[in-house]
């Protein structure tokens, strides 16, 4: 087969991916949300967080801010909420929360499941 | 120890998959075990490199150092594993008539094995340095648990190695001319899992807000938190509840690792039938 009949059948595919990566661009440099933020800031002393129960309301993107009193690293986790974030000893790390449907879910300090526990109550 | 033994061996499924999976994708190519331990030593390595300045990363781009960090390292997995897949559809016909021409396995090139060893890097650069930071933590906190700790820490990372073993030599029993048809299947699937991870990183980070909605919550039946829902996420890119961006990712990916290969394929059927 000849080279320019294979160069033909490439042409429409680029296209389409050019255009994919246009809309891609796109979407990325769009502003994120409309809503600000809520701020919220958590401590996470002795392997526990405080305050373990944090309400907000739903359909609103969150940002937790949380300080890492302890000397240790601990790492955020929440499958319900999606986010896996490490927290070195002694830091802060801000966490955003997606904005939520109304409902519980709970997250744990990884590294130690058996004090850090936590949970976020959407309504 | 037991908790610690858990915790590690959860972080090093994923890792422990991905390179028994390279390893069989790669069997027969000269040169392989070099690459692979390059790859797997580099990672390792630049896990302890991460987890020391875990903390200056993590305040990089506004805060979302660490998960913007943690996706451009998945991207790279994505585009290695795709590279080898379209390199295999490429040159792997190639590669068998030299091979049967021969009697031996010469003329594979290590540009393959390179990309592959540039995914077990960074799979274990991602999970090592979440690895490498608990284990720190462990040693810093002391205590008469701590020894422990470690041993379980120690005994994790050995889950981890045995699960590549497993799967390596699991794979190894497929018959050798349907072996490559296999691992370029699961290595298709790895890279939509992981691209579809990615694509979640940058959403926790704050960019790319599109298609941000849980589609369902399958957590009743198979959760991310348990060995099994881990290993499945590991494998397939599987998680309870996806995203609509994730899904659109995974089948983007998917569609475009399939659609390339073939056509590559293709082409040098063409090209093979004309040349040879």
């Amino acid at each position: 087969m000849n080279p320019s009949l294979a160069k033909t059948r490439i042409a429409p595919r680029l296209r389409g991916l050019c255009a994919a990566a246009a809309l891609l661009g796109a979407a990325v440099a769009a502003p994120a949300s409309a809503k600000p933020p809520l701020k919220i800031e958590l401590t996470l002393q002795g392997h526990r967080f405080s305050p373990s129960t944090i309400q907000v309301p739903s359909g609103t993107p969150v940002e937790l801010s949380i300080r890492n009193l302890d000397p240790m690293p601990e790492e955020f986790d929440s499958t319900a909420l999606k986010i896996e974030q490490v927290i070195p000893g002694g830091m802060s790390a801000t966490v955003r929360l997606r904005p939520l449907a109304p409902g519980r879910f709970p997250f744990m300090g990884e590294y130690h499941a058996d004090t850090a526990q936590g949970v976020v109550i959407s309504r | 120890m037991l908790a610690t033994f858990l915790i590690v061996l959860r972080e090093a499924i994923e890792a422990g998959m991905i390179v028994g999976i390279v390893l069989a994708a790669t069997r027969g190519v000269p040169r392989r075990g070099r690459w692979i331990t390059l790859g797997v030593t580099c990672g390792a390595a630049g896990a302890c490199v991460v987890a020391a300045f875990a903390g200056r990363i993590a305040v990089l781009f506004d805060g979302a150092g660490q998960e913007l960090f943690n996706s451009a390292v998945l991207m790279l997995a994505v585009v290695m594993l795709a590279w080898h897949n379209m390199w295999m559809a490429s040159h792997g016909r190639a590669m068998a008539r030299d091979m049967r021409r021969l009697g031996a396995q010469v003329g594979a090139g290590e540009r393959a094995p390179a990309a592959l060893a540039v995914v077990c890097a960074a799979a274990l650069l991602r999970e090592g340095s979440e690895v490498a930071l608990f284990l720190y933590g462990v040693a810093a906190g002391g205590g008469v648990t701590a020894p422990g700790m470690l041993a379980g820490g120690v005994l994790g990372l050995l889950g981890g190695a045995a699960l590549a073993a497993l799967m390596y030599h699991g794979l190894l029993r497929i018959p050798a001319h349907r072996l490559f048809t296999v691992t370029s299947g699961l290595i298709t699937l790895l890279a939509a899992g992981l691209a579809s991870q990615a694509v979640d990183f940058v959403q926790q980070a704050g960019y790319f807000e599109v298609g941000t909605s849980t589609l369902w919550n399958s957590s009743w039946l198979l959760s991310d938190d348990s060995l099994a829902g881990r290993m499945v996420h590991s494998l397939v890119g599987y998680t309870a509840r996806p995203s609509a961006a994730q899904l659109a990712v995974y089948v983007a990916t998917l569609g475009c690792i399939v659609g390339l290969t073939r056509w590559l394929r293709r082409s040098g059927a063409v090209s093979g039938a004309a040349g040879g």
